[in-house]
């Protein structure tokens, strides 16, 4: 609890985890805008979205490992993922899409398994992190430090979700993803092929998780097995904010981003892990509960 | 007469729409009552506050003059008052007899009847009623590979196994072969008569709920409109109008 | 043959050839060891996942307190556990025959009554989620306990604790292990078999098919919910003792609160064989351990990939599972019947007798 006391003392300290918060928060709710997009459009809740963020971490990594730059990484990123997640769509995910909820989160579940272990074995069991050498950036007498290569991350985060709100509104493709994750059956007479639709938005989101995986292969170290934290995350995000809800998706995910940042300074890095799993079941709890008491069911 | 249940001023909404405003009505002890309205008149949101699914906002429903406005749906089942669904609800993977079983009178159900493998005579009366709505055949296919009719009718044999008091049943009729309509109604006031369960039915198809039922209340917009007989709600110019569509 | 003499034939076989096994092939009993586990693991996970259609990611959790309370009771009924753990199993502590045994024995009643009292905590919160946010609140449950437990420095945090060396020959203490396994998996089976026959299986199912009709029709729904989830935390934890017994050396996150390996595993067994049926999860314990150890053997290195892949495979196309396939490819003896005879004693006027 000392550590609460520092706080108080020093209170640029409070600022920087806020800051650190955000920059880093803007990525979670990226990765929960993919997460809500595959939940509304195709009913699935992706439990190997963390897979894919890995993935897409591990290509920006040997990118810049064989000395190309950064905006390749993270282009080269999207573009594999995209296709790994059109893929999979097509061999695996169109089986298990208009099935019952369970039976598509344990496939999910299962990739994301098969993903990691993968991972495991191609790329070794070490944590990995593209250091792009852009320094740090210094406020208040240097209390304050900002890693510029966060910043330049947030920048590209608010490029790829502005990109998406064009594309989601603007847009033909756009325009027939919003159609069947209204009412995939009426798309379907209306002429919409459905299975392209969801092919293309499993494709997005892998992509979204791609350029997301990149950029935090930059700013923080990436792991085989580190997956699942992002997936939780973004699920805990979509759940508070609700799917379609694309201020309350940004909202939530800088929440959780600036909630992690204090409770990683407070409590110690070893609980923040635990308390991220802790603080999902306390949400599912609380919304549950609170349901309940109005008599509705959450489903 | 006692009043069996007892709706007093009951209001319910959800957001700002009002489904039920200040409805109150009295169905007797051992009658057969109905409650008829055009479509989203307020009907079935009025059963769903009954049975405590969601509970009145304001005004008070008691049943055998207790206050159960606020008790929660398996408390209100275990005073002995069963409602049916509009779309059937059953438990579609498994038999017919054990969806009849599960249903049997659960205020015997204490933490070691758990442990009690099934017994004869609740599987005989399960038999029983299966016959009487005429699905012994099907016992023990599961209840889900039924055709909408049967699933119906197995939802009514299993609120009788449940011993009820009163049942609340919403479209008995409402996809049923015609033919066997007549059945039907040959059944629920058997029911009525010989078990001396008060029936409180939502129903469309007039030439039902005229036979049947003694007294009719007719609901539109939310709000009782008229109460009485069959034929002075027959010859009612007002649910004339509200079925019309006039207002 | 119907299906009840089979069931019969196949319960009477079992229990010689089981007391028999380690004899036959004392080189095997580690193996029916954890087949046994397995098949309490893949059982109990059922009684949730099958039986009432709550399909819980984090039964390891259960598993994962036993695994500690066992071995921590044990250490701790004769040594202080906060200076053993301290040590990082370099100082072991040498329990006599007798003090063995004691401590595994009050370690193994502790070990259940501590997982059904977190089952009914949790239960209380978790079952009033539905569909996937069950599953997935039962997820981050699993990985919280791990992560917890390696926080947590007095039970050995992150590097876990040494079990006491069992005071005897290696093949004393393996026959103690395979008869303990298999007797708890046999009073998995008949507990649940004896269950689901009765009120009880009927309840947990109407919760599968239509909880809210179960609730209507008079059911305390949660009251079942949680003591089926306590059941199954009962059996999971002793498993969870007896595992990190035999494993000798207990760490949260690879052996007691293996999300990745038993925690998925209940789960596929469970499907392999066919959720919501008594022998399903019995039979898709055995097949699936088979498969893993054949995987362990010819896959070098990518066992982990080829485990992955098989679930997928095993989720994606045969979803059913053998039970399931049995029942479509053989309706006539596993399916349901219509016998259109008329009722034996037929029950005129006998409806107004009921009262």
């Amino acid at each position: 609890m000392d550590m609460i006391g520092l706080l108080f003392e020093a209170p640029p300290l409070a600022l920087q985890l806020v800051i650190d918060g955000v920059l880093i928060g803007a990525i979670f709710a990226l990765i929960a805008y993919g997460m809500a997009l595959v939940w509304g459009v195709m009913k699935i809740v992706n439990i190997c979205q963390g897979e894919f963020v890995i993935l897409g971490g591990y290509i920006s990594y040997y990118c810049w490992e064989a000395g190309y730059p950064l905006v390749l990484g993270v282009t080269a990123a999207s573009i594999a993922l995209f296709a790994l997640g059109w893929l999979l769509y097509r061999t695996i995910i169109f089986r298990v899409v208009e099935q019952d909820l369970f039976i598509s989160i344990l496939a999910t579940f299962g990739l994301a398994i098969l993903l990691a272990q993968s991972m495991n074995q191609a790329f070794g069991a070490d944590v990995r992190t593209a250091d792009a050498g852009l320094g740090n950036w210094f406020l208040f007498d240097n209390l304050v430090s900002i890693a510029a290569i966060k910043l330049v991350a947030f920048g590209a985060t608010a490029f790829v979700a502005a990109l998406l709100i064009w594309f989601m509104r603007r847009t033909r493709l756009g325009q027939a993803i919003r159609a069947t994750s209204q009412n995939a059956r009426a798309a379907r007479i209306l002429g919409i092929d459905t299975h392209s639709v969801y092919a293309f938005t499993y494709g997005l989101n892998a992509a979204i998780c791609g350029a997301a995986g990149a950029l935090i292969a930059m700013i923080w170290v990436i792991a085989p097995f580190g997956g699942l934290i992002y997936t939780v995350r973004a699920f805990m995000i979509v759940v508070v904010a609700g799917i379609g809800n694309l201020p309350g998706v940004i909202a939530a995910g800088l929440a959780l981003g600036i909630v992690e940042s204090f409770i990683g300074f407070v409590l110690g890095a070893q609980f923040q892990i635990a308390l991220i799993f802790v603080l999902l079941v306390l949400i599912l709890v609380g919304r549950s509960l609170r349901l309940r008491r109005q008599r509705k069911v959450l489903e | 007469m006692t009043a069996l249940l007892e709706i007093r001023a009951a209001s319910k909404h959800f957001g700002g729409v009002i489904a039920n405003h200040a409805i109150s009505l009295v169905v007797p002890e051992g009658r057969i009552v109905g409650l008829i309205g055009p479509n989203g008149s307020g009907k079935s949101t009025l059963f769903g506050s009954i049975v405590g699914a969601h509970p009145a906002d304001e005004g008070s429903i008691a049943f055998e003059g207790r206050e159960i406005t606020k008790l929660r749906t398996p408390e209100i089942a275990r005073l002995g008052l069963i409602r049916t669904y509009q779309q059937t609800r059953i438990y579609r993977k498994m038999s017919c007899v054990e969806n009849m079983l599960i249903s049997a009178p659960a205020a015997r159900e204490t933490f070691l009847d758990m442990l009690r493998p099934r017994n004869d005579a609740d599987i005989g009366e399960a038999e029983e009623l299966l016959e009487f709505v005429g699905l012994y055949a099907k016992r023990h296919l599961p209840a889900g590979s039924l055709s909408f009719g049967q699933q119906k009718l197995l939802e009514f044999a299993m609120a009788l196994m449940n011993r009820p008091k009163m049942l609340l049943l919403d479209e008995p009729t409402a996809g049923i072969n015609p033919t066997l309509i007549n059945g039907l109604l040959e059944r629920l006031k058997r029911v009525n008569a010989d078990l001396g369960i008060t029936l409180f039915i939502i129903e469309h198809n007039m030439r039902v709920i005229m036979n049947l039922a003694e007294h009719i209340y007719c609901l539109a917009h939310g709000e009782l409109l008229a109460e009485g007989s069959p034929d002075a709600i027959r010859g009612d110019q007002r649910v004339i109008d509200a079925y019309l569509g006039v207002r | 043959m119907t299906r009840r003499g089979i069931e019969r034939l196949a319960m009477i076989a079992i229990l010689p050839l089981a007391l028999a096994a380690p004899f036959l092939a004392p080189a095997y009993m580690t193996f029916f060891t954890f087949i046994c586990i397995m098949i309490v693991l893949a059982l109990t996970w059922d009684v949730l996942g099958g039986q009432m259609g709550y399909n819980s990611f984090g039964n390891i959790l259960f598993f994962g307190i036993g695994v500690y309370t066992t071995t921590i009771v044990q250490i701790g009924l004769f040594a202080d556990v906060g200076a053993y753990t301290a040590a990082y199993g370099v100082e072991t502590i040498e329990l006599t025959r007798n003090q063995f045994l004691i401590g595994l024995a009050v370690g193994l009643v502790a070990a259940p009554l501590l997982a059904v009292a977190a089952a009914a905590f949790l239960g209380s919160g978790l079952l009033g989620l539905r569909g996937q946010y069950f599953a997935i609140g039962t997820l981050g449950l699993g990985i919280a306990g791990g992560e917890l437990a390696a926080a947590w420095g007095w039970i050995g945090g992150a590097f876990g604790v040494q079990v006491p060396v069992f005071p005897g020959e290696v093949l004393e203490r393996r026959l103690l292990f395979y008869f303990l396994a298999f007797a708890l998996a046999a009073a998995t089976f008949l507990t649940l078999k004896r269950l689901y026959a009765g009120h009880f299986g009927l309840a947990i199912n109407a919760i599968r098919d239509d909880e809210d009709k179960a609730e209507a029709m008079g059911l305390y729904t949660t009251r079942y919910k949680t003591i089926a989830w306590c059941i199954a935390a009962f059996f999971l934890g002793i498993a969870g003792g007896l595992v990190g017994q035999i494993n000798g050396y207990i760490e949260p996150r690879e052996v007691a609160f293996a999300g990745a390996s038993f925690g998925i595993w209940m789960v596929l067994m469970a499907i392999l064989g066919g959720k919501g049926t008594i022998w399903g999860p019995v039979i898709g314990a055995i097949l699936f351990y088979l498969m893993k150890e054949f995987f362990w053997q010819q896959f070098f290195g990518w066992q982990r990939v080829a485990l992955g892949l098989l679930i997928v495979v095993i989720v994606v196309f045969f979803p059913i599972g053998i039970l399931g396939w049995l029942k479509q490819r053989f309706p006539a003896r596993f399916g349901p019947s219509v016998d259109m005879v008329a009722r034996a004693k037929p029950g005129a006027g006998s409806d107004g007798a009921r009262r």
